[in-house]
């Protein structure tokens, strides 16, 4: 299934995009996604950690994911 | 989301800590603390030229009031304001104002280190730091 990628800070320059299309296994999890992206991205590993947020809220990596679901990359945050 | 005791804002231009002052200015409190958190010229050494903020603004302002809601919760606190800088900022620039206002002063320093400390672990919003020799993601790599 498709699910739209949206990434900010430093996932964005990895992925060399703001938004972007990404095919997944049907039903796949946060954990899933966070797996095929390091491989795909093999940048994402050296990161400190990174999160996935869908509905606007931190998912655990359990959380099962819809198609065409928008999926948004969270990389560690630095506010303040 | 937000209500009479809290207001929270991310904006693309200055801050204003008189406006989170007169806010959170409240009767029954005795003790108003302020954090203003400034970009500052130095980091281990490297000179800063400017810094980039971005934000995931919905999400961003889900986590500002999930945090300023716990403040009210758990604190004897009366208003919490926290407003959040994205865009360009030069140095001296103001990134970050919380308002705490309590009846007294511990509560209101401690609900406000709280707030900030949070706001550093779980809001979604990146800094970019320009040295005069390259630029990094602040804290994306251990």
């Amino acid at each position: 299934m498709n699910i739209k990628l949206v990434a900010f800070g430093i996932a964005k320059d990895i992925l060399q995009h703001r938004e972007l299309p990404f095919t997944v296994q049907s039903d796949a999890t946060v954990g899933d996604v966070k797996e095929l992206l390091k491989t795909t991205y093999p940048k994402f590993k050296k990161l400190a950690k990174f999160s996935l947020a869908v509905e606007e809220s931190y998912q655990s990596d359990d959380f099962v994911i819809s198609e065409g679901q928008e999926v948004v990359i969270i990389p560690p945050v630095a506010g303040g | 989301m937000n209500n009479q005791s809290i207001d929270i804002q991310i904006k693309k231009t200055y801050l204003d800590s008189s406006s989170v002052e007169q806010f959170i200015t409240n009767d029954e409190a005795g003790g108003i603390v302020l954090f203003i958190g400034t970009v500052r010229k130095f980091t281990q050494q490297k000179e800063v030229v400017r810094l980039e903020f971005e934000a995931y603004e919905p999400m961003a302002i889900k986590e500002m009031t999930k945090i300023a809601q716990h403040i009210l919760d758990h604190f004897p606190a009366k208003k919490v304001a926290i407003h959040h800088r994205v865009g360009v900022l030069a140095i001296g620039g103001i990134a970050v104002i919380i308002g705490v206002s309590c009846p007294h002063r511990k509560d209101a320093f401690d609900a406000c280190q709280y707030a900030i400390d949070t706001l550093k672990e779980t809001v979604p919003i990146w800094k970019k730091e320009i040295f005069t020799d390259g630029e990094v993601w602040v804290a994306a790599h251990p």
